[in-house]
C-alpha cells in the first residue's frame, strides 16, 4: 500500500544551514498489517507522515501510495492522494459548526458520493466506533475519547486503503486506547494498510505488531515483533 | 479552473477506493458502474446548490456585516447608474429637437404672400431642402396672439409688426450642410434673415455626449470599488474559516471544492448589492420625478421622467453579481493557497 524507496527530506531555512529530518528511509507497508512507528520527538516521525500526507515533498527518493509515484502527483491531484487516506489526528481536527454525522459525512460529500449513499456510509461508520447514537451533536460535546473516535470515523468513512494515526491514543487512559487499539486491528483484518504513530511505549509493548523506529531520520529498526518473538533474536530484518 | 475537478477527478478513484474492504461495496457497485457519471453530475450540482445556499445562510448569520458591505456595493454602482439614466433622460427629451432641425427664414417686410408662396415653392426645389412652410404675416399675427397672451398690446399697434416667415426643413441636418443652406438663403434679395435653430442643441447633445465618457470613466472606477470591497469581504471569510479549510484539504477536498462557497458568497454579495442599487436609483428617480413634472408642465411639454427601465433592473445585478465573482476569485486565488495543512 506504501512503499518509501530511499526518502530524504532537508529543511533549509535561509541563515539557519540545514537539518536533515529523514535520511535514506526505505520501507514497505503491505495492505492489510499494522504497523507502529515510534521515535523520539524530532526523530522524523511527522515529517514521514506529511511526506505520505503529501503536505510536503520529499528532497530525494520516491514515495508510492496505493501504486501512485507521489512525485509525479501534481497540486491538482494532491486530493486524489489524500481521498485513499484516512488520517487520524492527534487534536482530532474536528470541525465544531456541525454535527457529529456532518463531520464524518465531509470526505464522503467531497468525494462526490450521492446522498442516499452518504447517509448509510455515515452511519455505518458511527456505528462501527459506537457513537451511532450521537450523530446529531456537535463534536464540542463529546469527550476526548469520544471525539477520538469520531476522527475515526471520519478518517475509514470512505473505506481508504491506508489509515495513518498520529498519536491516537495520545490523551486516552489504557481502557480506552485499548478500545481504539482493537479499532484498528479490526481495520487491519479487513485489508487496510494501517500506520500508528506513537511514543507510548507502552501501548506498543502491549501489541505484537511490527514496529518501525526512527532515530534523527534513520530507519534504525525495522522488525517485525511476532516473528522476532518466534525467532528468539531482535535483529532488524 | 478547476470548479468542475471533483466530478471529473473522482472517476478513477472510485473502483480502487473501496477495493480493499470488498463486502460492503457490492450494493453500491452495480449502480455505479451504471451511473457513475449521473452520480457524479448530480453531486456536483447538489454541491454547488449546498454552497449557494450555505453562503447565503452565512451571510444571514452575520446581518449587519452582511448589510454593510451590501450597502456599500450598492452606493458605489448607484452613482454611475442613476448619472446614466439622468443622462438617458437629457438625451430622451432633447432628441426631438434635433429631429426638427429647421431654419426660420425671415422676409423682408414688403414682400407680399404671393410672391412668398413663389419662393417657398421654389426653395422646396433645392437638393438640400425636403420642405418649406409658409407662414404668412396675418398667420405668424394670430400665432402669436394665441400663444403669447399680448393679444392687447398687438391691437393697440397700427399695423401686423410680424415679417413674413418661410420654415425650412433640410435634408440633412449635419451642421456643416445647415450652415451652407443658411448661407445660401441669407444671400437673397428677399431675406431679410435665417436663422439656425439647432446650434444650442447640438452644443447640448456634445456635453451630454462627455458627461457621458465621464459617467464611463467613474462607471470603471466604482466597478473597481466594488471588486475590492468583495475582496477583502472574502478574504476576512477565508481568515475566518482557515480551520474549515485545513480539514477539508487534509481530507481530500479539491482547490475547486474549497473555491465555490466563497465564490458564491461574492456572487450573492454583489447581486445583492446591485438589487439595492437598483431600489436606490429608483427611489431617487421618484423623488425628484414629481418636480421635474412640474417644471416639464410649466414649459408645456409632455415629457415625462424615464426610470431605469426593465431590462436595465436585471442587468444591473447581474453585472454586479459577476463583479461579486470576480472579486471573491481574486481573493481566493490569492489567498487560499497560503493556507495548506500542517499536521501538530
Amino acid at each position: 500500500m506504501i512503499q518509501l524507496d530511499r526518502v530524504s527530506k532537508r529543511y533549509t531555512s535561509p541563515g539557519m544551514g540545514s537539518k536533515d529530518a529523514l535520511k535514506q528511509v526505505s520501507l514497505k507497508l503491505p495492505a492489510g498489517e499494522l504497523t507502529f512507528l515510534t521515535g523520539h520527538s524530532g526523530a522524523g516521525k511527522s515529517t514521514l507522515l506529511k511526506l505520505i500526507m503529501m503536505i510536503e515533498r520529499p528532497t530525494a527518493g520516491e514515495i508510492l501510495v496505493d501504486g501512485i509515484p507521489l512525485n509525479r502527483v501534481g497540486r491538482s491531484g494532491i486530493p486524489l492522494v489524500r481521498r485513499r487516506i484516512g488520517m487520524v489526528h492527534q487534536n482530532h481536527q474536528l470541525l465544531f459548526d456541525r454535527s457529529v454525522y456532518d463531520n464524518v459525512a465531509l470526505p464522503l460529500v467531497i468525494a462526490g458520493f450521492p446522498h442516499a449513499d452518504i447517509g448509510k456510509r455515515v452511519r455505518a461508520a458511527l456505528d462501527k466506533v459506537g457513537l451511532l447514537s450521537k450523530e446529531k451533536l456537535n463534536p464540542m460535546m463529546l469527550s476526548g475519547g469520544e471525539q477520538q473516535r469520531v476522527g475515526i470515523a471520519r478518517a475509514v468513512v470512505n473505506k481508504p486503503p491506508l489509515l495513518l494515526a498520529d498519536e491516537p491514543t495520545g490523551n486516552l487512559d489504557p481502557e480506552l486506547s485499548a478500545e481504539i487499539m482493537d479499532l484498528f486491528k479490526d481495520f487491519a483484518r479487513v485489508g487496510v494498510a494501517v500506520m500508528i504513530a506513537t511514543h507510548d511505549l507502552s501501548l506498543i509493548a502491549r501489541y505484537s505488531h511490527r514496529l518501525l523506529t526512527l532515530r534523527e531520520g534513520h530507519l534504525v529498526a525495522d522488525r517485525d515483533e511476532t516473528a522476532d518473538d518466534e525467532a528468539g533474536n531482535g535483529s532488524p530484518t | 479552473m478547476t470548479a468542475k475537478r471533483p466530478g471529473r477527478n473522482a472517476t478513477p478513484l472510485k473502483p480502487k477506493r473501496a477495493a480493499p474492504v470488498a463486502p460492503p461495496r457490492r450494493s453500491s457497485g452495480a449502480r455505479a458502474a451504471r451511473s457513475a457519471w449521473r452520480d457524479r453530475l448530480d453531486s456536483w450540482r447538489l454541491h454547488h446548490r449546498d454552497s449557494a445556499r450555505d453562503a447565503l445562510q452565512r451571510m444571514r448569520a452575520a446581518p449587519s456585516a452582511t448589510a454593510m458591505t451590501v450597502l456599500v456595493i450598492a452606493i458605489a454602482l448607484a452613482l454611475p447608474a442613476g448619472i446614466t439614466v439622468l443622462l438617458e433622460n437629457a438625451q430622451a427629451a432633447t432628441r426631438d429637437w434635433d429631429g426638427n432641425a429647421h431654419l426660420s427664414v425671415f422676409l423682408n417686410a414688403d414682400v407680399d404672400s404671393s410672391q412668398q408662396r413663389a419662393l417657398a415653392e421654389a426653395w422646396q426645389q433645392r437638393d438640400d431642402v425636403e420642405r418649406t412652410q409658409a407662414v404668412t404675416r396675418e398667420q405668424a399675427l394670430a400665432e402669436f396672439r394665441e400663444l403669447s397672451g399680448f393679444g392687447d398690446v398687438l391691437d393697440a399697434l397700427p399695423d401686423n409688426p410680424l415679417p413674413p416667415l418661410i420654415m425650412v426643413y433640410p435634408v440633412d441636418a449635419h451642421p456643416d450642410r445647415l450652415a451652407a443652406l443658411q448661407a445660401a438663403l441669407n444671400a437673397m434679395p428677399e431675406v431679410d434673415l435665417a436663422q439656425l435653430d439647432v446650434l444650442w442643441v447640438q452644443r447640448l447633445h456634445a456635453m451630454i455626449e462627455l458627461a457621458g465618457r465621464i459617467v464611463g470613466a467613474l462607471t470603471l472606477a466604482l466597478a473597481l470599488a466594488v471588486v475590492l470591497v468583495v475582496v477583502n469581504t472574502i478574504r476576512l471569510a477565508i481568515e475566518s474559516r482557515r480551520e474549515e479549510i485545513v480539514v477539508i484539504k487534509l481530507v481530500g477536498g479539491t482547490d475547486g471544492f474549497v473555491r465555490r462557497p466563497f465564490l458564491y458568497t461574492g456572487f450573492w454579495f454583489g447581486l445583492a448589492g446591485g438589487l439595492v442599487s437598483v431600489v436606490l436609483v429608483q427611489s431617487a428617480m421618484l423623488w425628484i420625478g414629481s418636480p421635474i413634472d412640474e417644471l416639464t408642465a410649466l414649459y408645456e411639454s409632455e415629457y415625462s421622467l424615464i426610470g431605469i427601465g426593465f431590462v436595465n433592473a436585471l442587468v444591473l445585478p447581474v453585472f454586479a453579481g459577476l463583479l461579486g465573482l470576480m472579486g471573491a476569485w481574486l481573493a481566493v486565488s490569492r489567498h487560499l493557497n497560503d493556507i495548506d495543512p500542517q499536521l501538530l
